[in-house]
């Protein structure tokens, strides 16, 4: 069985992560409760002609994926798995309205086609020329990590090279009007550093695009290696540090072989206290990250948990903004990342030095 | 005829998200299609929309669209000969 | 990499029938399920047809005994449904005595009510359980709650019309790779008015029963179902003494890169694909006995498909048809359906007839089975190919 690398990372989030020699050098701390994300200038990776009936979603999905290529030296890749919780919104609520508006009359289709949760996947194949092996994942707050899995078996069995892996979602005017009338959106703004802090139910909402260039062959450029993955739909909380330490035990690991644990914590004082079971549990000696507070929450925000490990690993270094407690470490070898959303699909995934 | 085809650049360029063209870029002549404009069959159908929305004229075929849509030319004289609206 | 992937249980629910049973009962008596709309409103109604499934969502909350606060779309009535038939085909009593995991697929989602209460939900409380059954995955994780699969992996795949297709594959990857010992998969897709005035913008709906691989063919008639799969790894097939229906002996994924919605003019997605299939199941073309085609019934589809078939088979293309005439496209769900299709074809030795074919294609003379033919059947090829350039090849065979 090979080994399954980190070869490059593509990331635009709420942070300007679009510039890979950068490292949260500069954090945009926010006062709102939904966040974009920080633009790059498309129109220096999209031709006009491909760009004009994109949407941000796919905008966000074809630019990152063609950062992860430039950084893995790649002019094309094996295969591209993508994963997206709510998909293309912001087409599906245009092509949804104007059924309404217009009682089903003069629709055009760019909206409708536009749609569909494969789109970013297609049209990175598309750009790409790439006709190889193309799937998309759409579970949730599992959808980066199906991907992440079927990639890693396919490498594995060297059935492919090289495979573009990411998650990408998109926010849509609707879509946050109505999950704030559920409350799944935090009811008031919450500056970015005081998120842990907020006191109420609900995430800030946000969107972006996180890919990667997975390989079974290490190269210069490798940032880590993937050495496990592991979905869960569901668990309770009195079931966590359990599924935990079984999945380290799985991959011959102890707690104490963990130099960082990566969490999701969203600010939700409903869900939170999945990460709080570990926080306080067997991993109090470990140190401790989130994320959330800089890249806001959507299904595939774990995959910017995932772009943060593998930078933590390569750059060896610890950006201040994202440490949970402060437990001195030597080196970052090896990095668990936990996640769950609104207390289903579960996530464990483990990252080592390479 | 001439207020109708300027009026056809512009809706093509506003339907069709062109952002980068203006009206003046699109002689009366160009080929919309393949070469030309570079315009595509998702572009045709959102042409047909416009058709039946803007002058009340309705393909129910396609293909119908080729000759009509070949130029700017072509598509003012097939709208003024069968416009409803 | 070359343990066997056995199909020990499958489940249906689509317009020509409420099983497994009904599906066959109809496919060999030739029994369309394609009608004019009923349960959706619609202005399209007489320029359409559809092949809609006759329970309500209200028989459905009974049939499964749900509370009426439920939030369930009807994406995950029919998904519960078919999985459960599923479970009980297989004889699984204790479905978690194996590492057992299910991979769904689905493109519509929860966007029946999504559409219904878009608006609504804005001013009344009462509709708003359904924002949270929108996303793709809802339907997978209430199929996973119903059959009792916890603490496992359960995922969703939307690439479009070869959604379901590609849950088969994944599926078989997870029992060849040792993940998991049983994987429940398939897919799920409702009619919505989405879909239906999506499809509409394409021009590609026919506005009467649609004809697969017919020189006049005028569009697809979307169609409603789900279908589910048992796959056992050799393993559980032996420590159960289970009946295995088929395997699932070969699979093939590509991309057309070619267009967003249209398939390229020779069919590159597909002919790969195809390829791909075989070579996974260690099989050359002649060892292929029937192909469940894709074939919607598009201008395009038809004849992209049908060149892919020729550059993969050649002279000697075997007996193929497409079920999509009794059953409507049903999208996302299409890929497991016709995997049901393709296993009862093996276990009862049939080719179906490809329904409603009057003129021969001009651009190649190769034609469709158009009577049902009694043979004995070995393999099945089944094509699925969707928007986003998705192309996908599952090939079942009796043994393994």
């Amino acid at each position: 069985m090979k080994q399954v690398y980190i070869n490059s990372i593509g990331s635009i989030s709420g942070q300007k992560t679009f510039d890979n020699n950068e490292f949260l050098n500069d954090i945009v701390d926010y006062e709102d409760n939904v966040i974009s994300v920080i633009d790059p200038i498309y129109k220096d990776y999209i031709p006009p002609a491909a760009a004009r009936r994109m949407a941000k979603g796919i905008k966000m999905g074809v630019v990152a994926s063609k950062i992860a290529l430039q950084d893995a030296g790649l002019e094309n890749v094996d295969a591209i798995i993508t994963g997206t919780g709510m998909g293309c919104v912001r087409d599906s609520e245009k092509f949804v309205s104007a059924i309404i508006d217009n009682d089903e009359q003069y629709l055009t289709p760019t909206s409708f086609i536009q749609s569909t949760h494969n789109t970013v996947g297609g049209q990175i194949a598309l750009e790409l020329q790439c006709k190889g092996y193309n799937f998309t994942y759409v579970h949730g707050s599992n959808s980066f990590e199906s991907a992440l899995l079927d990639a890693k078996l396919q490498l594995e069995n060297n059935e492919e090279h090289n495979i573009l892996v990411g998650g990408v979602d998109e926010l849509g005017d609707h879509t946050v009007t109505i999950h704030k009338l559920i409350n799944h959106i935090k009811p008031h703004a919450v500056k970015s550093s005081e998120l842990l802090k907020s006191n109420s139910v609900g995430a800030v909402f946000a969107e972006g695009a996180n890919f990667f260039v997975l390989s079974n062959e290490k190269q210069a450029s490798s940032y880590a290696e993937v050495t496990a993955v592991k979905l869960f739909n569901t668990l309770t909380k009195a079931e966590i540090t359990k599924a935990a330490t079984d999945f380290l035990a799985e991959n011959n690991l102890e707690v104490s072989d963990i130099d960082i644990l990566i969490l999701g914590n969203n600010g939700d004082i409903e869900h939170d206290g999945y990460y709080h079971e570990l926080q306080s549990g067997p991993f109090k000696n470990t140190q401790q990250v989130y994320y959330k507070h800089l890249c806001g929450e959507f299904n595939t925000a774990s995959s910017f948990g995932f772009w943060l490990a593998s930078k933590i690993i390569k750059t060896q270094s610890l950006p201040e903004s994202v440490k949970l407690n402060n437990i001195k470490q030597a080196s970052f070898k090896t990095i668990l990342l936990y996640n769950q959303y609104r207390g289903e699909n579960h996530s464990f995934t483990l990252l080592k030095q390479c | 005829m001439d207020a109708l085809k300027q009026e056809l650049k512009e809706n093509i360029i506003e339907q069709l998200n062109l952002e980068d063209m203006s009206p003046e870029d699109i002689a009366n002549d160009d080929m919309l299609f393949g070469d030309g404009l570079g315009l595509d069959s998702i572009d045709a159908l959102e042409l047909i929309v416009m058709l039946d929305k803007s002058y009340g004229i309705k393909l129910t075929d396609p293909k119908e669209g080729r000759a009509i849509f070949e130029s700017i030319d072509t598509m003012a004289a097939y709208i003024t000969e069968h416009r409803t609206k | 990499m070359s343990k066997g992937v056995a199909i020990t249980g499958m489940g249906i629910i689509s317009a020509i029938g409420n099983n497994v049973a009904e599906n066959y009962h109809a496919l060999i008596n030739g029994n369309k399920g394609i009608s004019r709309v009923k349960k959706i409103k619609t202005n399209h109604v007489n320029d359409i047809m559809v092949g809609e499934i006759a329970f309500t969502n209200s028989e459905f909350e009974q049939q499964l005994h749900l509370s009426s606060d439920n939030n369930y779309s009807r994406t995950a009535f029919l998904g519960v449904v078919a999985a459960k038939e599923a479970i009980k085909n297989a004889g699984i009593t204790d479905i978690n005595a194996y590492k057992t995991g299910l991979v769904s697929a689905t493109s519509v989602g929860g966007m029946d009510m999504t559409e219904r209460y878009f608006y609504d939900y804005l001013e009344n409380k009462a509709t708003q359980k359904y924002i949270e059954g929108h996303h793709a995955g809802d339907s997978t994780q209430k199929i996973a709650e119903q059959l009792g699969i916890e603490k496992s992996l359960v995922t969703t795949i939307s690439t479009a019309c070869s959604s379901a297709a590609n849950s088969i594959m994944l599926g078989a990857r997870l029992i060849k790779s040792g993940l998991l010992d049983r994987v429940i998969v398939g897919g799920a897709d409702c009619l919505s008015k989405f879909t239906i005035n999506g499809f509409k913008t394409l021009m590609i709906l026919s506005d009467t029963y649609n004809t697969p691989f017919d020189e006049n063919r005028k569009g697809l008639n979307l169609g409603e179902a789900a279908a589910f799969l048992v796959l056992e790894s050799d393993a559980v097939v032996q420590a159960e003494n289970k009946t295995v229906l088929a395997y699932v002996k070969g699979y093939g994924n590509a991309n057309d890169a070619y267009h967003q919605t249209a398939s390229s003019d020779n069919g590159d997605g597909a002919f790969l694909a195809m390829e791909k299939a075989l070579k996974v199941a260690d099989f050359t073309p002649a060892d292929i006995d029937y192909i469940n085609a894709h074939g919607t019934a598009t201008g395009n589809n038809d004849l992209s498909e049908g060149r892919a078939i020729i550059r993969v088979f050649g002279e000697h293309v075997p007996d193929f048809s497409s079920t999509k005439a009794y059953t409507g496209h049903t999208l996302a769900a299409a890929g497991a359906i016709e995997a049901v299709y393709s296993v009862l074809a093996l276990q009862n030795n049939v080719v179906y007839p490809n329904l409603n074919f009057e003129t021969q294609m001009k651009e190649f003379d190769m034609t469709p089975q158009l009577e049902l033919k009694e043979k004995p059947l070995k393999t099945v090829m089944s094509n699925s190919f969707g928007f986003g350039g998705n192309c996908s090849t599952v090939i079942f065979s009796k043994e393994q």
